[in-house]
């Protein structure tokens, strides 16, 4: 099992997911972040003081798969949708997953993804 | 004649109920202005100060300022000092506002008794009251204040003064390396709100100071007085909003909101005497006054979240000037020696008063209690309990 995890640039979420989908991926979790890599942030002005707005909104895309086949097709969707090719795009990291478990039913592993 | 006192009475009621308008007027304004840790606790204070700086001047402070309950015919006693209860809390509103994000609240209940019960009626004696100082070198009642530039405004400002250097900075917002933090506002609406409804206020705020309506010509005097403060704001306004975006590149509101509120204040001396158009260059130099100040207070290391050093302090002495600058008939060293008078009697008794109420009750949070918000050690309410806490 495979677990990936994608930095994505907002306004690219519903195509993303749009993707992710078409994929025949089933289900994923988002959280609204922060963060920056190399896209600079952006100043801002208060009252007359400027201030650096270093960290940047992001929306993180978590999905688990039971397969090297399902997650190359998930990373395929995601970097096709998520691209806009101006710096900022985001990142997507895979790593491995030593058990799942589906609360519901107490299926575990492949049959439970 | 009884229709006139019935009317006055009507009329000093209704003004009275516009300047209540500033109540949520500030707490709005305010509560906008700072971060969401101490949203709740600085409503509670804005309820507090109104409830206590009211009842304050009700069973002491009035009877000082003006000698008795019955000291005038021309309308109900009640209404009277309706009217005059209505500014107290103001003059608290004014202080509590720039220290706010580091004050703890029973220590600023104190100074708020302090305020409605002694300070402000010392001053109100002595400018529009039984005045004690009569006939002593010190008289200043020939001052002419018609709302209270000197004696609401700078009163307040002058008491903030003293807080503010007592008190210190919030945590955080001046960096050893002498850079300034910037702590945004959490919420712009409100803000908006809030100094509207502070506008409408003031039309009460000045309309009603003028005493009476119940007669042609003071209904005239009435009508001008409310005219010339709106002008007075809306050149403010136009002015932050201008000079903002000429200084920086960028649009600010909550200046411009200041400029308004600054023109508002340095037409509040003299609304009755001005002709229509001069509210226009009084109201756009208590703006850009607004503008040139804050930045420059930020740069002495004097924290006011909300401004109010700049719209009140400065502008309450630029209101009292103007009387003596564009209208003939008032001195200009009758407005100075006012302005003098009031500075020297306000500033010391509010530091006294402040640096006691600081160090034996506490009136500054502690660093580590500003880091968690003084609703939390305080109040125990979150705001915005739904609304994720930014980073």
């Amino acid at each position: 099992m495979k677990k990936i995890e994608a930095i994505i640039k907002p306004f690219k979420l519903d195509e993303v997911k749009e993707a992710l989908v078409e994929a025949g991926i089933e289900g994923m979790t988002i959280s609204e972040v922060k963060g920056y890599g190399r896209q600079q942030g952006h100043s801002e002005l208060y009252r007359g003081a400027e201030y650096v707005v270093e960290f940047i909104p992001k929306v993180k895309i978590e999905l688990v798969v039971s397969s090297q086949e399902y997650a190359d097709k998930a990373i395929e969707a995601i970097k096709n949708a998520a691209k806009t090719g101006k710096i900022g795009d985001g990142k997507i990291f895979v790593s491995d997953i030593s058990k799942t478990i589906r609360i519901r039913t107490d299926e575990e592993d492949e049959e439970a993804l | 004649m009884e229709m006139n006192y019935v009317i006055d009475t009507f009329f000093a009621i209704f003004a009275m109920t516009l300047i209540i308008f500033m109540v949520p007027g500030f707490a709005m304004l305010e509560a906008g202005l700072v971060r969401t840790k101490n949203v709740t606790s600085v409503l509670t204070v804005n309820v507090m100060i109104y409830a206590i700086a009211s009842m304050s001047f009700m069973l002491i402070g009035y009877t000082y300022a003006f000698g008795s309950w019955d000291h005038q015919d021309g309308m109900s006693q009640y209404a009277f000092f309706l009217f005059q209860m209505a500014f107290v809390g103001k003059v608290v509103n004014i202080m509590s506002g720039g220290v706010s994000e580091r004050s703890r609240i029973l220590p600023l209940a104190l100074f708020t008794v302090a305020i409605g019960a002694f300070i402000y009626p010392t001053i109100v004696n002595i400018s529009w009251g039984a005045n004690f100082l009569s006939g002593t070198v010190f008289d200043i009642s020939a001052m002419h204040d018609l709302a209270g530039s000197t004696v609401i405004h700078s009163t307040g400002g002058w008491a903030l003064l003293a807080a503010i250097l007592i008190m210190g900075p919030r945590r955080g917002r001046f960096k050893k390396n002498g850079t300034i933090q910037v702590i945004p506002a959490s919420n712009i609406p409100l803000v908006t709100l809030g100094a509207f409804l502070l506008w409408i206020g003031w039309f009460g705020f000045n309309g009603g100071s003028v005493g009476a309506i119940s007669s042609k010509e003071n209904a005239d005097a009435v009508a001008l007085t409310i005219m010339n403060t709106n002008t007075a704001g809306l050149s403010g306004a136009i002015v932050g909003w201008l000079l903002t975006y000429f200084r920086y590149k960028k649009f600010d509101i909550t200046m411009m909101l200041n400029g308004a509120l600054g023109g508002l204040v340095a037409i509040t001396a003299g609304p009755d005497l001005y002709d229509i158009h001069t509210p226009i260059l009084i109201g756009a130099i208590g703006g850009a006054l607004v503008v040139l100040f804050v930045p420059i207070f930020d740069k002495l290391k004097m924290d006011d979240p909300v401004g109010a050093l700049s719209v009140h302090l400065v502008n309450g002495i630029w209101g009292t000037l103007a009387v003596g600058i564009f209208v003939s008939d008032v001195s200009i060293l009758t407005q100075i020696k006012g302005i003098v008078l009031v500075g020297a009697i306000v500033f010391p008794l509010s530091w006294i008063t402040i640096y006691a109420i600081n160090k034996v009750f506490s009136l500054r949070a502690e660093e580590d209690e500003q880091l968690e918000g003084i609703d939390a050690i305080e109040c125990g309410i979150e705001a915005y309990p739904e609304f994720k806490r930014s980073i």
